[in-house]
């Protein structure tokens, strides 16, 4: 069989639609185009009767009831109505919210802002691995605090936070519990009810579906979450989202959603096999490589490695026709290599020669086998052309020698 | 972002790889950048002494690919320069002979510092020399 290339192995920054989800989507561009919120007639009960198989398809995936689901345009909405509707809602219970270092833009920087605005947040520290573990959060509540918001799966890393004893410990205090799901719905098993989850924000583009929708879980019961809204308008949503329903894209992520929970333990184990061949193809030719990120408690899909003394973007050069992603400051616009990894305490000469590779749906084992040979190929390529491999070979302690830092 | 054509060509067939022994009077070695900060630059050149003229150029780096291609491209303009005319080499020739883009800009300063320690180099080895050469003749005689 020959190689389509470019090969796309980067699932964790976005999947390709499935093309059962397209199918799905495609009359009600052209045929079921009604507002679901048009009451008076059959093209409006067509799209309101989409949106509400879809709504049931989301909720069920995280073990949710479809009265529960808001949609968003994706998940950063979801993360900002999360934080900011139940920050102004609830601040006269409190002002004080705890998250975590490693979290996403998404989260971080709207904690940013409630703190400009007078909020206090705790940005916890993670361990080696990137887990937030359930006594800091204990530790860290205080009469103040009215939500904790703490990631189920890390974007960059893959690590799995513990996210059902963060839950309970978040229950015992009487604290909203808010999770960006983004990355470990349709991945890993979650449930809502199980895990202790008020809030629960996630996207359909990361689970093979569109981009442009998302949703935010809010329980309606024991405790009834309530937000102020973000979008002011017409009272979708329950008045916490106004904005006409993108009924496609609904369908769609209702399709995704539904596909995603009857798939996911055959796909997570087939996904699980991949990577351990990636990562043993890879490790067991390479020396100096590390794993970022947790050994075991990641997502199937993912695994970031640091290939010592190379950069990781004149890695992804060398392996031009495999699309992945680095935590290396040239691929970011600000120049700072990954935070996240820094927060694990990797080096920032490690930061800069990591590759992320996220294996999805679509990826085979023959590109597993092509990709191994073409990171291998490269790193060697590249570490007879590195000076610190050099010295590094000749005895040299990297860390003793003065470097002029730029 | 895209690679100009001339990066990629640099990348996947860098000019002038490897390293000359720095226990060789008439080599001057450079070494700039930092692991921390995504790149290492290690330039060399072999000189003449008796014409001046740097005969020969080697680098080895750690950092993106257009830290590469500007390492590569230098020991290029190197080879056959005289020591004055190789330290008239300006980093803005390096951005342009590249299309770098401004965020890559810093790759060139970094090849131009490299060239300018590499000289260094050689010059106070030679120095060093010619100050311990008269010496042995003295205690010779």
């Amino acid at each position: 069989m020959t190689l389509k290339l470019p090969i796309y192995m980067d699932n964790n920054a976005t999947t390709r639609c499935d093309p059962r989800v397209v199918e799905a989507m495609l009359p009600y561009f052209t045929e079921k185009y009604g507002n679901a919120a048009s009451r008076n007639h059959a093209f409006g009960w067509e799209a309101e009767a989409a949106v509400e198989e879809a709504r049931a398809q989301v909720a069920s995936i995280i073990g949710a009831s479809a009265k529960e689901i808001v949609f968003t345009s994706g998940a950063t909405e979801s993360n900002n109505l999360a934080l900011k509707g139940v920050a102004s809602m609830y601040r006269k219970k409190g002002n004080h919210i705890i998250t975590a270092v490693t979290e996403h833009k998404a989260v971080i920087d709207p904690c940013k802002r409630l703190e400009r605005d007078g909020f206090q947040v705790t940005f916890l520290p993670v361990d080696r691995f990137g887990q937030v573990h359930p006594e800091q959060v204990a530790e860290a509540i205080t009469p103040q605090t009215i939500l904790v918001s703490i990631m189920a799966a890390n974007n960059e890393i893959g690590t799995l936070n513990p996210i059902r004893e963060i839950g309970r410990v978040c229950k015992e205090k009487g604290v909203l519990f808010h999770t960006d799901a983004v990355q470990a719905v349709g991945k890993v098993p979650i449930d809502v009810q199980e895990m202790g989850i008020d809030l629960l924000s996630l996207t359909a583009h990361k689970l093979y579906g569109p981009k442009g929708i998302g949703a935010l879980y809010v329980r309606k019961k024991d405790p009834r979450v309530r937000l102020d809204p973000i979008l002011d308008g017409g009272g979708h949503e329950r008045g916490m989202r106004s904005g006409t329903l993108a009924v496609p894209l609904i369908v769609g992520f209702g399709k995704a959603c539904d596909i995603a929970q009857r798939e996911m333990p055959e796909e997570a184990a087939r996904l699980l096999q991949l990577r351990e061949r990636l990562r043993e193809g890879i490790m067991s030719r390479l020396e100096e490589t590390y794993i970022n990120g947790h050994p075991t408690e990641r997502l199937p899909g993912n695994i970031n490695i640091s290939f010592a003394y190379v950069e990781g973007e004149a890695l992804m050069m060398g392996i031009k026709d495999v699309a992945v992603s680095s935590g290396s400051a040239c691929t970011s616009a600000s120049l700072e290599p990954s935070y996240v990894l820094r927060a694990l305490g990797v080096g920032d000469e490690l930061a800069h020669s990591s590759i992320r590779f996220g294996l999805g749906r679509f990826n085979t084992q023959e590109e597993v086998d092509f990709v191994i040979d073409q990171v291998v190929k490269a790193v060697t390529h590249l570490r007879e052309m590195s000076p610190l491999y050099e010295m590094a070979r000749s005895g040299i302690d990297l860390k003793s020698v003065q470097w002029a830092a730029h | 972002m895209a690679y100009s054509s001339k990066v990629l060509d640099h990348y996947n067939n860098p000019r002038n790889v490897g390293s000359f022994s720095t226990a060789d009077p008439n080599v001057g070695t450079g070494l700039v950048g930092a692991p921390e900060c995504g790149d290492v630059l290690k330039l060399q050149i072999l000189v003449n002494p008796e014409t001046g003229i740097i005969e020969d150029a080697k680098f080895k780096t750690f950092g993106c690919g257009s830290a590469i291609a500007s390492s590569s491209l230098a020991t290029e303009w190197l080879r056959g320069k005289t020591i004055d005319e190789a330290l008239a080499i300006k980093n803005t020739e390096i951005v342009e002979e590249l299309a770098l883009p401004p965020v890559k800009v810093h790759c060139s300063v970094l090849a131009e510092d490299a060239i300018k320690a590499a000289i260094k180099n050689y010059q106070e080895k030679q120095a060093a020399r010619q100050a311990s050469q008269p010496q042995e003749e003295v205690v010779g005689a």
